[in-house]
């Protein structure tokens, strides 16, 4: 038993490692650096992938049919088995839908303080202090995670992916699948694929963004007509997707599409965490929000708080 | 039901700098519990179910979010009280909401999938450690099944997987299939005008381990966008004119 290890949840499609699974790779071999301890790399599913892991200094591989595609009840009980037999000091996982779905859960089961929505990790005379940005990213919370053990989940772009791949064979050591993985209460019934996009806005070169401040459907074509002066089409924070003013395939952001257009005009959009992930590669970003404390604003290039509503009529006027 | 600060206010830490100042602060339903309560009327409108609202007593104007839900068609609202004074932290409220759940189980526990001050973890997963029941999060859709519920789960890049999942269990929603419903002021009013609010006390479950809290700060700003200042006019031709310089548009 290795308790200063810091083990990393890998995520995957099936056939390939996530880009998150390497950024937390390449935190976890900082920390480990600093406890004295190892990288431990819990994969479920296909043994095969183990080879994309070469960064870590092993593979915990636990493969089940029931582990073939990500299954919330599956994993926690994966994830429960690996962290009793192995006892990391850390488990870090990403802050996308496993993170979201499992980390309080393994947490509480595993008697271990979880930090969430992590943006740095550091070790501070033996003790682990997590960075967490909360209330939409207006406030940071640094946290230390006392005891033995800890989980934290880690939001997407934190930390580089680079430090987290090499070109090296890990050790892989098999765990044999707990019997909770045959009584499941839970199964797969489907997997969906997305849609195709009526536009694929990964290509545009020049992104307009609506966010909630655009406030109702009927305003979405004010900009709309913005879009359509520019020959550009629109793109959109969640909320505004959620409400049903734009096709999904128009979300930029954590759960919708990553985009790195030459320019990206934000309009009402205040920049949370979520949204900041998928777009903050632009060449080029404009951000209009009323509220000048939005956090929009830090990733932002230019910035005003001018009115969308008075300046996006004026902007079609000049652009038309 | 979880009240957060609206986060069109500025937020300020108290003076020992370990939490966020509440006493000035406007409060909102969290956005994905508004989210949940639509799709748990959604369930209820289409096979029957019976919608319990529960909010914690010591959340600021929980009265309001309640008294919304059962205009906006809840059959009953329970404000909980039990648990201790400072009912932040997400494990405060699972231990809690376990205990209440442990005294009058429900067949399925719809909750919003985060909520914006949630440092020490999602509610969903933790009230489901607590109550050993199945549970999924980022779901955005759920509908009854035989013997429980399917419900569709949301991966980055909208891929979507589709669970079948026996019941008791407890889903985290992102989004409901629909915008959530409006309620018209005069039905909160005749909501409020009725008291229908139930007040229970619970027993908490034992709390789980939580993390330490050192301190909260701003986040110091690395870089911040250059203002553009001025009329709409004015700005519109800065911005008019940065776009020019790079090509991206005509004249």
């Amino acid at each position: 038993m290795s308790p200063m290890n810091v083990m990393v949840l890998a995520e995957h499609t099936g056939k390939q490692i996530s880009e998150g699974t390497y950024e937390l790779i390449g935190a976890a071999r900082d920390l480990a650096a600093a406890l004295g301890g190892q990288v431990e790399v819990a994969l479920f599913g296909p043994r095969d992938l183990a080879a994309q892991l070469g960064a870590a200094d092993r593979v915990l591989s636990v493969d089940h049919p029931a582990l073939a595609e990500y299954l919330p009840q599956a994993y926690e009980v994966a994830l429960t088995a690996v962290l009793a037999e192995r006892s990391p000091r850390l488990l870090l996982m990403a802050n996308g839908t496993p993170g979201l779905d499992l980390g309080a859960a393994v947490a509480v089961g595993w008697q271990a303080p979880l930090a969430a929505y992590v943006t740095g990790l550091a070790v501070d005379g033996g003790t682990v202090v997590a960075t967490s940005a909360i209330l939409g990213g207006k406030v940071l919370a640094e946290l230390e995670l006392p005891g033995e053990r800890g989980v934290a989940t880690v939001v997407g772009g934190a930390f580089g992916a680079e430090a987290g791949q090499a070109d090296a064979v890990p050790e892989v050591t098999e765990v044999s699948p707990p019997a909770g993985l045959d009584q499941l209460a839970m199964s797969l019934a489907e997997v969906t694929e997305p849609q195709g996009g009526d536009v694929d806005i990964t290509t545009a070169d020049l992104l307009v963004s609506v966010g909630r401040g655009i406030e109702s459907k009927d305003n979405v074509e004010l900009v709309q007509d913005l879009g359509d002066a520019l020959g550009v089409p629109l793109s959109a924070s969640r909320p505004v997707v959620d409400a049903g003013w734009l096709p999904k395939t128009r979300q930029v952001g954590k759960s919708g599409l990553k985009v790195k257009p030459r320019a990206y005009l934000a309009f009402g959009i205040s920049g949370a965490p979520e949204h900041l992930e998928g777009m903050r590669d632009a060449d080029l970003i404009i951000a209009c929000n009323t509220d000048p404390g939005a956090p929009i604003f830090d990733v932002a290039h230019y910035g005003t708080t001018v009115d969308l509503f008075d300046l996006v009529p004026a902007l079609t006027d000049k652009l038309s | 039901m979880k009240a957060v600060p609206d986060l069109v206010e500025e937020i300020e830490l108290t003076p020992d700098e370990t939490d966020i100042d509440r006493e000035y602060l406007k409060f909102v339903l969290s956005e994905w519990d508004a989210q949940a309560l639509e799709e748990a009327l959604l369930l209820k409108d289409a096979s029957g179910a019976e919608v319990v609202a529960v909010g914690l007593a010591s959340d600021p104007d929980i009265d309001q979010a309640l008294y919304t839900a059962l205009a906006k068609g809840a059959d009953a609202a329970v404000k909980l009280s039990g648990g201790p004074e400072d009912a932040t932290a997400t494990g405060v409220r699972a231990a809690l909401l376990a205990g209440y759940l442990a005294a009058e189980p429900a067949d399925l526990v719809i909750t919003g999938v985060q909520a914006a001050d949630d440092i020490d973890g999602q509610l969903p997963p933790m009230l489901a450690a607590h109550l050993g029941q199945p549970h999924v999060s980022v779901v955005i859709a759920v509908e009854a099944a035989d013997g429980g519920v399917l419900v569709r789960q949301e991966f980055a890049g909208g891929r979507t997987h589709q669970l079948r999942v026996t019941t008791p269990a407890v889903i985290g929603v992102q989004a409901a299939r629909q915008a959530p419903r409006y309620a018209p002021i005069t039905r909160i009013r005749q909501a409020m005008a009725a008291g229908g609010l139930r007040e229970v006390t619970a027993e908490p479950a034992a709390a789980s381990a939580a993390p330490v809290v050192r301190r909260m700060y701003r986040p110091e700003q690395t870089s911040h966008a250059q203002m553009l200042t001025g009329s709409a006019d004015e700005v519109a031709e800065a911005i008019a004119g940065l776009l020019r310089d790079r090509g991206l548009v005509k004249g």
